[in-house]
């Protein structure tokens, strides 16, 4: 089955006195696993709530396949959505849940039936279709809505934060298994999430939201790699950011001053000699010059003194200071081989030009 | 009474098998089943037992009953009437009890409108319909006025005035409960529906109705039982040969026929019991109950 495209243009949500959703657009892809991601409030539950129908925007258009379905109510539109809290009818059984969709369609018992053990399958609930939805738990709940929106065999499923609820190793196993789901299914899916590590396992692109608008769209590793400004590199993973003075090009790769020494970044835009900056790199990604680090040291380097020592299990976490007093986060595989830095121990730590942004 | 049965708690966890955390509910609610054992259950159990035991010991009051026209022409009164204000307050009921649900800022106004006559007395209630009602009432009057008739129209006295009347008085026993379990409907389930490719009347067929199934049962049962033994509106805006059960056992009580009396007092409360027992069984209360409480 071919998944719909959907077309998201300048769609925008106002409220009485604020802006939920202030112009978004979005080329969702036919198959695609697009995630909203971003923090409570910056519209992204909005944004799925009119691509449902529930919410009616305020401006912009919504198009699937190239319709425009902004007038069409929420039972016209042929979407299968799954709720946070799975929202089952608690007077039906599983298996009337599940064909619920399919009675509101006309689809005849016997095949009603074949149906929804089909889809009982599809989620691993064999069987379950006789029992009440109170008697399952959390997980097979989600599982028996999963399979409700998808009996019909939609082609676009919608999903607002369906694992919120559950503890983090269910969470874990459901991810794999919607990824497994779309994989199946080859049917579009637009999933919301303010948890970044789920976006980052499921999805084929993401689009962090923040106070109404898509701050990046992008791969995982994009986004990871390649944050385009400050939100999206702090919400995803984490950052260290180090103001730096513009001092030039040097073959392609910009050269700015930072703590008293020169540092390089990637940069895609043109900042004047002169211009302020903000320079942004991972923890993981900073290295002791002195440490075991593969030969040819990177071309980024910075003396520090480090303030904090924190042993984390699989990691070392290292608090640092820069000479002019910046702050700097350095995660360090654990390793029984590796000495322990103390603190008020000076060093030099060193990274990747690659790994350097302007944000 | 109480004197009598609180020591005997109270010695209780010392007594041998006896447990005394499962006495605790037991001595909450000891002073008010004393007070209902003295207060109401002895003197209702009194007043009944007249109805056996009048002159001597005898079943002759209800055997007289079965047979009497005037008892059967009321009691079928009563029912009809009862059946016909219980399903009133049902279709009048149920459209407010969903507005109430959905209502956000209006809540607090519908909430008064809805409350008010239930906080006025039955007997102001009552006149009220009289006023309204009568000969020279406000309907006659406006009916004359727009010309829809030629002179006043016959409402007081009537089953039909009756019916109105005892409609409105017990509107808000059958609003409360609807609309409270309205209200403990999960709006995702709405939403759910909707999504899931059912239209606005098929959301309220398959989702809403049935889910609010445990509040209307609630409010019919009370409705049901409360207007069986309705005596001072239909006393006051009904017609003398439109008797109900009550206004007969008050007739019989001012003839000082208290044998009588009792023997119609114990078949209204038959019937009541009778209804709620057959509630229970059709419908099962208890399960409908554990629906809504997810």
């Amino acid at each position: 089955m071919e998944g719909a495209s959907v077309t998201l243009s300048g769609l925008e949500k106002r409220y009485e006195n604020f802006g939920a959703v202030r112009g978004v657009s979005i080329d969702i892809r036919s198959g695609e696993f697009l995630t909203l991601l971003g923090p409570s409030g910056s519209g992204k539950t909005t944004t799925l709530m009119m691509i449902a129908g529930f919410e009616t925007p305020s401006a912009g258009d919504i198009a699937i396949d190239g319709r425009s379905v902004v007038a069409l109510p929420p039972h016209r539109r042929n979407i299968g959505m799954v709720f946070q809290n799975y929202a089952l009818f608690p007077h039906l059984t599983v298996a009337e849940n599940i064909g619920f969709p399919l009675k509101q369609r006309g689809v005849p018992k016997p095949e009603r039936a074949r149906l929804v053990e089909e889809a009982l399958e599809l989620v691993r609930l064999p069987g379950y279709g006789a029992r009440q939805p109170r008697q399952l738990s959390g997980g097979q709940q989600q599982r028996v809505a999963l399979a409700r929106a998808i009996v019909f065999k939609p082609r676009l499923l919608l999903m607002d934060e369906p694992l919120g609820a559950l503890d983090k190793q269910l969470r874990e196993s459901l991810q794999l298994e919607m990824r497994r789901l779309h994989a199946d299914l080859g049917i579009t899916f637009i999933y919301v999430t303010h948890d970044q590590e789920e976006a980052l396992t499921m999805s084929d692109r993401i689009a962090v939201m923040n106070e109404g608008r898509v701050a990046q769209i992008g791969a995982p590793e994009e986004l990871y790699d390649r944050p385009e400004n400050r939100f999206v590199a702090s919400f995803i993973g984490e950052s260290n950011f180090l103001p730096a003075t513009v001092r030039g090009r040097e073959d392609g790769v910009l050269v700015a001053e930072c703590a008293g020494t020169l540092v390089r970044a990637t940069c895609a835009g043109t900042p004047a000699t002169g211009e302020a900056v903000t320079l942004a790199t991972r923890p993981e990604r900073l290295r002791f010059v002195d440490g075991a680090w593969p030969a040819p040291p990177p071309a980024n380097r910075m003396p520090v003194t480090v303030t904090e020592a924190v042993f984390v299990g699989e990691r070392c976490r290292y608090l640092l200071r820069a000479e002019d007093g910046t702050a700097l986060v350095l995660k360090e595989p654990s390793s029984a081989a590796t000495r322990r830095r103390e603190a008020g121990e000076r060093a030099e730590v060193a990274w990747s030009v690659a790994d350097t942004i302007l944000v | 009474m109480s004197e009598a049965v609180a020591p005997a708690l109270l010695a209780a966890p010392r007594a041998p098998g006896l447990n005394w955390r499962r006495a605790v509910p037991l001595l909450l609610v000891a002073p008010l089943l004393a007070f209902m054992l003295a207060l109401y259950a002895a003197p209702v159990l009194a007043m009944l037992s007249r109805s056996l035991l009048e002159p001597a010991p005898t079943l002759a009051h209800y055997i007289e009953l079965a047979g009497d026209e005037v008892f059967l022409k009321v009691f079928t009164n009563t029912l009809s009437t009862t059946v016909t204000v219980t399903l009133g307050t049902l279709l009048l009921g149920y459209p407010i009890a969903l507005g109430m649900a959905r209502a956000r800022r209006l809540l607090p106004l519908i909430l008064v409108i809805v409350l008010l006559p239930f906080w006025t007395s039955v007997l102001v209630r009552s006149y009220a319909w009289m006023v309204l009602l009568g000969r020279h009432g406000l309907v006659n009057e406006v009916l004359l006025a727009l010309g829809l008739l030629d002179r006043p129209m016959r409402l007081l006295n009537t089953p039909l005035a009756t019916q109105i009347a005892m409609v409105h008085i017990l509107l808000p026993y059958m609003i409360l409960p609807i609309a409270n379990a309205l209200r403990q409907i999960d709006p995702s389930l709405a939403r759910a529906a909707a999504g899931l490719g059912a239209g606005p009347f098929g959301v309220f067929r398959q989702v809403t109705l049935p889910l609010s199934m445990p509040g209307v049962m609630a409010g019919v049962l009370l409705v049901f039982v409360l207007s069986l033994g309705f005596y001072i509106t239909p006393a006051l805006v009904g017609g003398p040969r439109d008797m109900t059960l009550s206004m007969l056992i008050a007739q019989r009580v001012e003839q000082l026929d208290w044998a009588y009396a009792a023997t119609l007092s114990a078949v209204l409360l038959a019937t009541a019991l009778a209804i709620i027992a057959l509630f229970q069984r059709v419908f099962g209360v208890g399960t409908a109950f554990r629906m809504s409480a997810r």
